[in-house]
């Protein structure tokens, strides 16, 4: 608990952890997604939208503890990358602001905007989201454009610390193919989700039936979407540092180098692979429970591949700017008094866990009907 | 290297202050309609009357249409402090992180978890299980502004942290000084009582409005009964927690105290302003004109809430600019000039210490530094009247609250004494309509009495502004500003066209009444 590099390590694994678990549950932005082409008759699409209806503020309460998280526990991520990459990350927070109000206000009267509009927000929200957010995280292995300067502090007339190089405050991200790909493959691994999750708790034949056919479609996609993204991340350079002086240098191969140095980690990422692979082949078959393998796979392999971005001397957040700015875990992280008190509070997760399983539980137990999609409104 | 253009630092501001007041229009009627609704659950549970099912339900629904509002506006400031603020977000991050981050894992989860349980199980799980979904989910709504206002109440009044030179920025040491800083108790208490108010002026109003309608009559004198009772013990705490931040900002920020009362010149025995008119257009970091048009005053009250004691000296602007009075602890107050200028000598030695080549250059520069620390953040001021926040502005918005607070007390107390007979006083049931909008007037006035009273600090005599904020065009920002303001208005026209068809509607009560 005395050791910094120690907490800088559980902290990256713990927000790395809360970034997979994000991604898992952008199942609900999947499916938001594919309302329209899902859901062909108005019955139809009030059942998608009661099903992910309970479930979206889960997702969006990790993506605000995310933040939250990063925050506390690697504060210069949280200052230079939202301070800099500003339209990037007003855009992502502007789909998230619109998603809010979208279930409780689309079937109310007097809501104004009209059913539709809502639901168009709920498909923008669907779609930007995981793209945006899948081609932001891209940055983290090809690099941004900030530098980082504490001395700035000392210089009254600018004390500002880090700042954007280009003109376009993170937009150039979505110009970089390979951060691309990995925003399609965000995006396209929701709706794999949305598709198996959807199969697991409908009561209605035509609908499983459209989800099943739907899941071969992005199932394809996916697949070529991240592999090669996956195949041209692990021939790529990466962004190393020297542990101690933290002097960063471009390393060949430097991501499959990190799954050869963390066996762990490899496996995570291997057990993932199959597991999501597991769950599409489960739903090509009509499987209810195929979610709940396709589902954890996701989460592993995000984990992998996050943790391939800070774990063993890797920069992950790199500046294409300033590479001595690139941000490690090291150089970026809170004191050692503020993670391990935050480490202490992290304990607590186990019980947050417990009771959101027993919450999800009681609400899916029986399947979606379209009585019950009526009631509810 | 180019200046920071204060313009950037103008709109910055204005988009922060423009979101949070928005997420502020929501959050306090979650604060306070929550209780109620879970109050009238727990009635449900405890009798078995159908009629409270009803009742909770309804306020539950108009819950809902709000929370969801608050979920929408909230996660644009969670995000703001490293988008607009991002050089703050560094220099304070490792102690102001910690509590947002807690907020998310001990209190958002909470809420989001426990309010689908509550909107989704009715016939899903127990009516005990619901029931304690209910309280849950209020309970981690009221968590969730205790660590929010544990990371406001650390920037009105910084505590348990240091200053490491190596990584430019404070660092905490000590968690539970922040934590459980007293400052940040009375912040809490205040704006949740504050806000129990506000659920119960909401209750009552939407209650009163069926009275004059001569609907849902029963639903109405049941609601307008609970309402009452928790109102008027809100109203209480809340007036006596606004006396304990009066003498928490009489301790930590004398020059919001100032504002807040219109004082200039100060001295002993002083009286608080109950009432008064100021002179457009004042200067007030200047001059010696009398700044009043009018005021009426409670004599030696002032002297008596900032230090105990009807004889005690408070410092007005101008003496708080001067110096020269005497503190409390015994030593001379500083000028704002000197201050300034031990604060110039920090961050000069500062920068001397990052480019010392030698350890004992790197000791010396640190001794300067530690020295002149405290007053680290006037040495980013151009001039003394920076420190001056808008008078007109903290002095009307305190009055306007603290006489609601007075109002509501007497509101709350009317309608208990009138009981069912408040159904046949139409004047009452109008008046009461008629208080909704000022419950969201006192609330809105407390946090600009709050807020712009502490300025120009981000950190109260760490960080300005000037410093706290992030490098961007004047332009992005001001997109963005008017962005949100089209949305969240947009949004909010919305959300009260719904409010007022489900209100309208009412509540499915008439058939289930006994
Ligand atoms: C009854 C007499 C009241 C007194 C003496 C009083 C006093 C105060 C003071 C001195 C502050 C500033 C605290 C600071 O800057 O740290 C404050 C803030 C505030 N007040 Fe009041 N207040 C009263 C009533 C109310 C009422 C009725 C409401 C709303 C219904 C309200 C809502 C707020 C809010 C939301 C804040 C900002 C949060 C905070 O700083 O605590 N107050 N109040």
């Amino acid at each position: 608990m005395n050791d910094l590099t120690f907490l800088q390590q559980y902290w990256w694994f713990l927000v790395s952890l809360l970034g997979a678990l994000l991604v898992f549950l952008m199942f609900v932005q999947g499916g938001q997604s594919l309302i329209w082409t899902l859901g062909r008759t108005e019955e139809q699409r009030r059942m998608l939208l009661l099903a992910t209806g309970r479930k979206w503020e889960l997702t969006f309460t990790t993506l605000v503890t995310f933040g939250g998280a990063f925050f506390a526990s690697f504060p210069l991520f949280y200052s230079t990358s939202f301070g800099g990459a500003y339209w990037v990350w007003v855009i992502i927070l502007l789909c998230f602001v619109i998603q809010a109000v979208s279930y409780e206000f689309q079937l109310r009267r007097g809501n104004v905007l009209g059913t539709t509009t809502y639901r168009l927000f709920l498909l923008l929200n669907g779609i930007l989201g995981p793209l945006l957010i899948g081609t932001a995280v891209g940055t983290f292995f090809t690099g941004a454009e900030f530098v980082v300067n504490k001395a700035a502090v000392a210089s009254p007339a600018m004390p500002v610390i880090s700042y954007w190089v280009g003109p376009w405050h993170g937009l150039e991200a979505a110009l970089v193919p390979q951060n691309l790909m990995l925003g399609m493959s965000v995006l396209l691994l929701t709706r794999v989700l949305a598709c198996l999750y959807f199969l697991g708790c409908m009561d209605d034949e035509t609908l499983r039936e459209n989800c099943r056919r739907r899941l071969r479609i992005e199932s394809g996609f996916f697949l070529l979407f991240f592999l090669t993204w996956l195949v041209r991340w692990l021939l790529s350079a990466g962004f190393a540092y020297e542990p101690g002086s933290g002097f960063v240098y471009m390393e060949t191969y430097k991501y499959l180098h990190n799954l050869l140095a963390m066996p762990g980690v490899a496996a995570l990422l291997l057990i993932g692979v199959l597991l999501v692979l597991g769950g599409m082949a489960g739903g090509f078959y009509g499987r209810r429970r195929a979610f709940w393998l396709a589902g954890p796979g996701s989460v592993l392999v995000v984990l992998a591949l996050l943790l391939c971005a800070g774990w063993n001397n890797t920069a992950y957040y790199p500046s294409v700017a300033s590479l001595q700015s690139s941000l490690t875990i090291a150089n970026s992280s809170s004191s050692l008094f503020t993670l391990k008190t935050m480490t202490i509070v992290s304990f607590i997760i186990p019980a947050v866990l417990a009771y959101i399983a027993w919450a999800w539980r009681a609400l899916d137990r029986d399947p979606i009907t379209a009585e019950e999609a009526e009631s509810e409104h | 290297m180019e200046p920071i253009d204060s313009s950037l630092v103008d709109w910055s501001r204005a988009q922060f202050a423009l979101t949070a007041m928005y997420h502020w229009l929501f959050v306090p009627l979650t604060l306070g309609l929550g209780v109620v609704m879970a109050i009238m659950e727990t009635l449900y549970v405890r009798t078995g009357r159908e009629f409270w099912k009803r009742t909770a339900q309804f306020w539950m629904k108009l819950f809902g249409i709000n929370f969801a509002m608050g979920v929408a506006t909230g996660i644009i400031l969670e995000f703001e402090f490293g988008t607009n603020w991002s050089n703050y977000s560094w220099f304070v991050g490792d102690i102001f992180g910690a509590p947002l981050a807690i907020e998310g894992i001990l209190a958002f989860f909470m809420e989001s978890t426990f309010i689908a349980v509550m909107y989704f199980g009715w016939n899903k799980v127990s009516k005990r299980a619901h029931l304690a979904s209910t309280w849950l989910t209020i309970i981690g709504a009221t968590i969730s502004a205790w660590w929010i206002l544990v990371a406001n109440a650390w920037m009105q009044h910084p505590v348990g942290m240091e200053f490491n030179p190596d990584t430019v920025r404070n660092e905490m040491v000590d968690f539970a000084a922040v934590a459980f800083s007293p400052v940040a108790v009375v912040k809490f208490c205040h704006t949740v009582s504050s806000s129990w108010v506000l659920g119960a002026v909401f209750v009552v109003g939407v209650s009163c409005w069926y009275l004059l309608c001569g609907r849902h009559c029963e639903f109405a004198l049941s609601s307008i009964r609970v309402a009452a009772w928790f109102g008027l013990f809100a109203a209480l705490i809340t007036a006596h927690t606004g006396h304990q931040s009066g003498r928490d900002i009489a301790l930590y920020q004398p020059m919001k105290l100032a504002a807040a009362e219109g004082l200039y010149e100060g001295g002993t025995e002083q009286g608080l302003v109950l009432g008064g008119i100021l002179r457009p257009g004042a200067d007030w970091t200047a001059g010696s004109d009398d700044r009043f048009l009018l005021k009426v005053e409670l004599p030696y009250a002032l002297s008596y809430l900032a230090t105990h004691d009807l004889q005690g000296y408070v410092p007005g602007i101008r003496n708080l600019l001067e110096g020269g009075y005497k503190l409390p602890d015994g030593s001379v107050a500083l000028s704002a000039e000197e201050m300034m200028k031990r604060g110039r000598v920090a961050i000069d030695a500062l920068a001397k210490y990052r480019a010392a080549s030698t350890p004992e250059e790197k000791a010396a520069a640190l001794a300067v530094l530690r020295a002149n620390f405290p007053w680290f953040g006037y040495g980013y001021l151009k001039s003394p009247g920076e420190l001056v926040p808008s008078v007109p502005l903290t002095f009307y918005s305190f009055r306007i609250m603290v006489m609601l607070g007075g109002y509501f007390i007497v509101l709350f107390a009317g309608l208990l004494l009138l009981g069912q007979r408040v159904t046949r006083w139409k004047l009452v049931q109008l008046a009461v309509v008629l208080t909704i909008p000022l419950a969201w007037l006192a609330s809105q006035a407390g946090w600009v009495v709050a807020e712009v009273g502490r300025q120009p600090w981000a950190i109260q005599g760490l960080l300005p502004n000037v410093a706290a904020i992030s490098r961007l065009d004047v332009s992005s920002v001001q997109t963005t500003f008017y962005i949100f303001l089209a949305l969240f208005t947009l949004l909010l026209v919305a959300e009260l066209g719904i409010m007022g068809k489900a209100i309208a509607a009412g509540p499915e009560t008439d058939s289930t009444s006994a």
